[in-house]
């Protein structure tokens, strides 16, 4: 990438994200604006994916919701994003869980790892 | 009265407004241009003013390109272009970004990339034939017309090489101006490659 397109998204960037990666689950604080008001919606979910780099960088969080797979991509240095917490480590071996969209209940848990 | 910029296309990227939307952006190097000429009705029979982006190596710049650079008080320049119809600046100006501002729009020209030698389906933008069912007419050209003219007729879509051509994107936002570094940040793509040579000129379009 050039030098000044660098310099020039850097303002766009945050400084507070933690380091999460993918089979990492996350609550994610998303400001939602009703009328006037101003709330936090809290999005938890499990991180399937992380795509792109500098002020482009995406990532994606699954969660199942009344029985209903929902997933939300999300730029991460969006400013519609509060804040960003991990809940849990998770142990995957690959960097695209794609595979858990085919799998429920049971079998779509993900082995926890302490680091 | 239009008003232009010579510049540089850097690349692209992407920004976040208040609200958290992204906006597409493509970043200009917009300057410095120094004015090199002005031409006018009595002597060149129209007026527009020339402009030059861009220092050329000593070693390559023509004893002529020279005498016509120091006339401005300058060296020579690898980018040279006219804009007709603006007005207000003197021989040897400099012009920056901020000659545009937040929110206007331009449009912007540049030398698309070169596709080689390209079939009418990406040239054209024809359709293709049915993969399957023994077809045997996947891609080709299509019927070159009436057969009683025994010829086929000029202007007929056929492949040949692509890009490489002046293109004008109307009607683009100036989303931001670095004063600065000298950047315009507009929105949407732009012809040419990265490090290509474009001019940004205020819109044609009515709706400005």
């Amino acid at each position: 990438m050039n030098q000044i397109i660098r310099e020039i998204t850097k303002e766009h960037l945050k400084a507070d994200i933690p380091a999460f990666r993918p089979g990492d689950t996350v609550k994610v604080h998303l400001k939602v604006i009703e009328g006037q008001r101003e709330r936090i919606q809290v999005f938890e979910g499990v991180v399937i994916k992380r795509r792109g780099s500098g002020v482009s960088e995406t990532f994606t969080v699954r969660k199942i919701s009344y029985g209903v797979g929902v997933e939300r991509t999300l730029p991460l240095n969006s400013p519609k994003i509060d804040k960003i917490e991990v809940v849990r480590y998770g142990k995957v071996r690959r960097a695209k869980l794609y595979y858990l969209r085919s799998r429920v209940g049971k079998a779509a848990r993900i082995k926890e790892i302490r680091r | 009265m239009s008003k232009g910029i010579l510049g540089k296309k850097l690349g692209m990227t992407q920004v976040f407004t208040a609200e958290g939307q992204v906006i597409p952006v493509t970043v200009i190097e917009a300057g410095p241009n120094v004015v090199l000429q002005k031409k006018n009705n009595e002597v060149d029979g129209y007026e527009s003013v020339q402009l030059g982006y861009d220092d050329k190596k000593a070693t390559r710049a023509v004893k002529p390109e020279e005498g016509h650079a120091k006339k401005a008080n300058t060296t020579p320049k690898r980018f040279v272009r006219e804009i007709r119809g603006m007005e207000g600046f003197e021989v040897g100006q400099e012009i920056k970004a901020d000659l545009f501002a937040e929110g206007e729009k331009v449009d912007v020209t540049g030398t698309s990339k070169g596709k080689g030698f390209a079939g009418s389906i990406k040239r054209h933008n024809h359709s293709r034939g049915p993969m399957a069912h023994g077809s045997r007419y996947h891609r080709g050209p299509g019927s070159m017309g009436s057969i009683a003219a025994n010829r086929v007729f000029k202007g007929m879509k056929l492949p040949g090489r692509m890009g490489t051509a002046k293109v004008t994107v109307q009607n683009l936002e100036v989303v931001k101006v670095d004063t600065e570094r000298n950047l315009l940040l507009v929105k949407g793509a732009i012809p040419g490659p990265n490090n290509g040579y474009v001019l940004v000129k205020s819109t044609v379009k009515s709706g400005q």
